[in-house]
């Protein structure tokens, strides 16, 4: 009998196109996405007078420095617009497709994958951004790579990369009420630690898994990152192929139906080995928020600040203690309640339409104590939201309602959060400075983030809304 | 790429666990052509909040002994280059942020992991002032008289040795890959873009 595979076999197993004795593989790339910063990787190509091998399979959007105010507007910083003209010179100069700040079709570069049908089941797909992870929602081999590598993809479609181990996390049970799969993937970082990951490409499985949407699948996958892992993904089914059908790139007609088939066998085998496995119990886990500026810090809401005192050695103290002092909290303070300067809805993380719904739910008809931008992941997520009435929701309710782009989660478009400010945020890092320098990130779910809105604090969002 | 053999001198200490790439080089500097210099923005924010921050922008050191998971976060390369840009050339954790490493030996910046009580030691070498020799030939780092041994990917090392250009070396294979191509449209004709 053959050997039981795993799904990341499954697809790795049919991309090496050279495999050294020592263990690395030469793997094929079906698709190479890239944006607005992926300018390093082509200078390096151009630093070697080289060409692209597969323009056709290379797709740029822009999204990391478009700002999200009125599109009308020219962009003011001229770095910025420099980085965004550049990407449609080299799409013209290759010859590749491009969605540019103008197109009907631009978004954050992991929205807009899935959502053109680019991102499929068992392909493998790189991007030079660490949340390529997201991908892997569709039982895609994807992860996030840097301009070194990014530019050998350019060049010859391929990259040299050993397999890591495997690990597969398996959430069974239900969710409960204004729980999402953004709490969900909070828990398991906490859990496993921001290293937890390292080395090892994760398979997420279990009930609650497989009863989520898309949209959500996406989130859980988009934070592998932050669990240390450059790779995450969800075996692809009956979800994934009706969310799939009819987007403008997938597979159409008799093609799409042999797709279908060949999909439906990628799934990891009954008795697949696993390096590691981590079981966690949907039921459990409670609207999280992150206290810290290490995105392993998530609690539940109804949680405290811990106490460096309570540490089980001195290392981990100080390190509580520097982030308690980053973050402007006390030791055994009650999360919830926490005072909360403005909030940010939107990112690769928590910027779809699912995301927006969510949000809008907990908004509706309340109002906002505080500022707060939300903004969609993408031009088509703005567009579907404009229909469903969510835009005047949210500025009903006193937010900004931009123009879609990666905006507050990186503030490499304007868009900081102040020093000393602390902002309740759906994006993905809490690091020192992310959103800004002396920025305060707290990261949670959509609707944890419009009841902080409306409170004005951190708050559980099943006290505001029941 | 200059090639990396063996490595002697003094180095500087980062213990603090979890270093993200954001704090390497914060993203508003990613703008930037490489031709600026990218040393400038190393530790850009944390270098500006404390006067003591051992690392500096204009090549204090050549070895960085860091703690644990040390280049998490953002994929960014800039990361690197201003590691690089600085003049470090090898750094030395207990672990590292996997999209770090990769981008580290495609710019022949060496990162060599240690085991928890290696990493101490070398660390406690490095604390009292103690030079220190990295010789990735024989994988091992010497620290007070002592030898402690490194795994490192064949592949990496090989690449790093040889200061080889990764397209180059791809490019041997270029008959693999021209059939490996060629073989798609009958294999997997749904996976090219509609």
């Amino acid at each position: 009998m053959a050997q039981p595979l795993t799904l990341l076999d499954k697809i790795w197993n049919a991309h090496v196109i050279v495999a050294r004795d020592d263990g690395t593989h030469l793997l094929w790339i079906d698709r190479h996405l890239v944006h607005d910063g992926s300018f390093h990787a082509f200078g390096i190509l151009h630093r070697d007078g080289r060409a692209m091998r597969r323009p056709d399979l290379t797709f740029g959007v822009a999204d990391h420095y478009v700002p999200s105010h009125a599109r009308t507007l020219p962009i003011e910083d001229p770095d910025a617009a420099r980085l965004v003209a550049h990407l449609g010179e080299n799409a013209q100069r290759h010859g590749f497709d491009v969605m540019g700040m103008h197109d009907p079709r631009q978004g954050i570069v992991h929205v807009v994958g899935p959502e053109q049908g680019l991102t499929l089941p068992g392909v493998t797909l790189v991007c030079g951004d660490s949340h390529t992870a997201t991908h892997g929602a569709f039982g895609a081999l994807a992860f996030g790579i840097g301009a070194t590598e990014a530019a050998h993809v350019l060049a010859t479609q391929t990259l040299w990369q050993r397999k890591p181990r495997q690990m597969r996390i398996i959430i069974d049970g239900r969710l409960g009420p204004h729980v999402s799969a953004k709490d969900a993937i909070l828990a398991v970082i906490a859990r496993i630690g921001a290293a937890g990951g390292a080395g090892h490409a994760i398979e997420y499985a279990g009930t609650a898994v497989q009863s989520m949407s898309m949209e959500a699948r996406m989130t859980l996958c988009n934070m592998t990152i932050e669990a240390g892992s450059r790779t995450g993904m969800v075996a692809p089914d009956d979800t994934t192929f009706a969310w799939l059908r009819g987007r403008p790139r997938a597979p159409r007609a008799t093609q799409w139906e042999t797709a279908v088939d060949a999909w439906r066998s990628l799934r990891s085998d009954p008795d697949a080995f696993f390096d590691q496995e981590v079981w966690m119990d949907a039921d459990a886990i409670a609207p999280t928020v992150t206290w810290g500026t290490s995105p392993d810090t998530g609690l539940p809401i109804t949680g405290h600040v811990p106490n460096p005192d309570d540490a089980p050695d001195r290392a981990t103290a100080d390190r509580i203690a520097a982030q308690i002092a980053y973050m402007g909290l006390e030791p055994n303070q009650a999360l919830d309640g926490i005072k909360v300067d403005r909030i940010f809805i939107g990112s690769c993380t928590n910027g779809r339409i699912d995301d927006l719904r969510a949000a809008a739910a907990v908004l509706r008809g309340r109002k906002a104590a505080i500022p707060g931008r939300v903004v969609a992941g993408s031009t088509p997520v703005k567009r579907q939201a404009e229909r469903e009435g969510l835009d005047r929701v949210f500025t009903a309710a006193g937010l900004v309602w931009g123009e879609p782009g990666c905006s507050s989660c990186t503030g490499m478009n304007g868009d900081v959060v102040p020093p000393g400010e602390r902002c309740a945020a759906t994006s993905n890092r809490n690091f020192v400075g992310r959103q800004g320098p002396g920025s305060r990130t707290h990261l949670m779910s959509p609707a944890m983030a419009a009841a902080a809105a409306v409170s004005g604090t951190l708050h559980d969002v099943r006290r505001l809304v029941t | 790429m200059t090639p990396f053999t063996v490595l002697s001198g003094s180095a500087v200490l980062l213990e603090q666990a979890n270093i993200d790439t954001d704090q390497i080089i914060p993203a508003r500097f990613l703008r930037r052509p490489r031709s600026d210099g990218y040393n400038n923005f190393l530790f850009h924010d944390l270098r500006g909040a404390d006067a003591d921050f051992p690392l500096s922008a204009t090549g204090n050191t050549e070895i960085l002994v860091a703690g644990e998971n040390f280049g998490c976060g953002s994929s960014r390369e800039g990361a690197v280059y201003a590691l690089a840009d600085a003049g470090v050339r090898c750094v030395i954790a207990p672990s590292f942020g996997d999209i770090f490493g990769s981008n580290a030996s495609g710019n022949g910046l060496l990162t060599v992991v240690l085991a928890a009580d290696a990493w101490s030691a070398v660390r406690d070498a490095v604390a009292g002032g103690a030079e220190i020799t990295v010789d990735l030939r024989r994988q091992h780092v010497r620290a007070a008289n002592t030898e402690y041994r490194f795994e490192i990917d064949p592949f990496r090392k090989q690449r790093l040795l040889r200061g080889v250009d990764d397209i180059a070396l791809t490019l041997e294979s270029a008959d693999d890959i021209d059939n490996f191509e060629a073989n798609i449209p009958s294999m997997r004709a749904w996976s090219i873009p509609g």
